[in-house]
């Protein structure tokens, strides 16, 4: 047999069996990137809406802003954030660079634009059909906003889960602000990158089949959630 | 709180881009009466219409209601659209939304949105999600939407234009039974037979111009405008005499 499929099997058998160091890291991985995308869709979601609905001086800016934020590439977001969370940056007083809340920090920065700019294009989209029928309502712009972020609410389950394979699957980010150390800060793509330099390949094998299923597992929920609303609502 | 009506426009006109959409309508309506804004395509009723109810602004002259008061003004008028706009909820939550929107509380708003279902006779899909109910459902719904905060107007953009003969006939009952109850009808229409049916008096527009107001009987019988009277031999004036075959 040749490396590739003695790794696998190798790989398989530590998925079966629940490996505790592969088990850590996963857990650690979906900690992380659960945490950042909560937090970032938190913020988001209401800021794509309202700049969906409001009307105020910058608001094109912002739009055209966050439209080109949504290349942001992840090794820059990582270096931003070091800088600012290193010793003698602004935010260094924190002491959080190279844990896990730092690695929090840069997913949820880095899959920021990616929900406010998709939130507010759906939202942007609904407003467009219901405009006049709110304003005759005497829908405030915050009512407004509201009503059509719950309008879209599968539209946006759809959006949250892309924006959750985003971060779970981003490598350079992670690696620059948590350092990969061992049992701290190593997630699925960084443990990935560094066993396989390191030529434990059933390890990073193993790792990499369940970050694909679980990537695969998003996408098949995203897909099913849209078909069941539209069976369901029209 | 004073009257909401009459409503005075005032040389009103609406020019988009270019194009003068409405070109100085005065116009006065009253209390009590349905009137049918009337005219071929492109003669401005729609723009007019949400110009009175405030969608728009007008880019010279005025709209002025008799009373003021800019936030009891929304309130006591309703819009119901040719496409009716409601949302990915419930039929019922629809209406619970809209009660909420117009600061009733909590408590009354599940009393009051059945009420209102049960007054167009939708009650039996309250629970239904609202985009899957047929169009005359739909525009149905809508015009409880409107019907139940008791607006002193009620403004309708060809209601029926999508629609089958039966629901038509069905939204003509609810605009009537909404009439009955007091509110003023301003009702948008293609449909001549609409306008005989539903009209106490006729506003007749044409190229974005007021070009006659009277009576419904009277606008029918004898139009006083050579506009007025091509619209409603052909209901289509572009087509020159000499058009059409003998």
């Amino acid at each position: 047999m040749n490396t590739f499929s003695l790794a696998l099997a190798e790989s398989l058998a530590m998925v079966g069996r629940l490996d505790p160091k592969l088990v850590e890291i996963v857990a650690l991985s979906l900690q992380v990137s659960l945490a950042s995308i909560a937090l970032s869709a938190l913020v988001a979601l209401p800021l794509g809406a309202a700049v969906a609905v409001a009307s105020f001086p910058g608001r094109r800016a912002i739009v055209v802003v966050l439209n080109a934020l949504l290349g942001l590439p992840a090794v820059v977001v990582g270096l931003a954030i070091y800088l600012l969370l290193s010793r003698a940056g602004p935010l260094g007083s924190l002491g959080i660079l190279f844990t896990p809340s730092a690695m929090v920090a840069a997913q949820a920065i880095l899959v920021f634009p990616l929900l406010a700019a998709l939130t507010r294009q759906v939202v942007a989209d609904g407003y467009e059909e219901t405009r006049e029928q709110l304003t005759s309502l005497g829908a405030s712009t915050w009512t407004s906003a509201i009503a059509l972020l719950v309008d879209a609410r599968y539209t946006l389950v759809t959006i949250v889960l892309a924006g959750f394979g985003r971060a779970i699957s981003e490598v350079g980010a992670v690696m620059i602000v948590g350092g990969n150390i061992d049992g701290v800060t190593r997630v699925m793509t960084t443990a990935i990158a560094l066993e396989t330099s390191k030529g434990d390949l059933p390890l990073a094998l193993g790792l990499g089949l369940v970050l694909l299923a679980i990537v695969l597992a998003l996408n098949v929920a995203a897909s099913l959630v849209k078909e069941s609303v539209q069976r369901r609502h029209g | 709180m004073p009257p909401l009506l009459p409503l005075v426009l005032d040389e009103v006109s609406f020019v988009a881009g270019r194009r003068t959409i409405l070109d100085r309508v005065s116009l006065t309506l009253t209390a009590g009466t349905r009137t049918v804004l009337l005219g071929p395509n492109g003669a401005g009723k729609s723009v007019l219409l949400r110009l009175m109810h405030g969608l728009i602004p007008p880019t010279t002259g005025a709209v002025r209601w008799n009373d003021e008061n800019a936030s009891s003004l929304r309130r006591r008028q309703a819009m119901v659209f040719q496409r009716p706009v409601l949302f990915r909820r419930s039929a019922l939550a629809n209406l619970r939304f809209a009660l909420a929107v117009a600061g009733v509380p909590r408590v009354e708003r599940e009393y009051r949105a059945r009420n209102a279902l049960a007054r167009v006779g939708l009650s039996p899909i309250a629970d239904q999600p609202a985009l899957r109910l047929s169009g005359g459902e739909q525009q149905r719904l809508a015009l409880a939407r409107a019907w139940m905060l008791a607006p002193d107007v009620l403004f309708l953009d060809e209601p029926t234009a999508n629609l089958d003969p039966g629901s038509t006939a069905e939204i003509e009952r609810i605009v009537q039974a909404i009439h009955d109850g007091g509110t003023k009808i301003v009702l948008v229409t293609h449909n001549l037979g609409q306008a005989k049916r539903l009209a106490d008096e006729i506003v007749f527009l044409s190229g974005g111009r007021l070009r006659e107001r009277s009576e419904a009987a009277r606008f029918f019988r004898q139009p006083t405008t050579a506009e007025a009277l091509a619209y409603l031999e052909g209901e289509l004036p572009w087509r020159m005499p000499s058009d059409v075959s003998p």
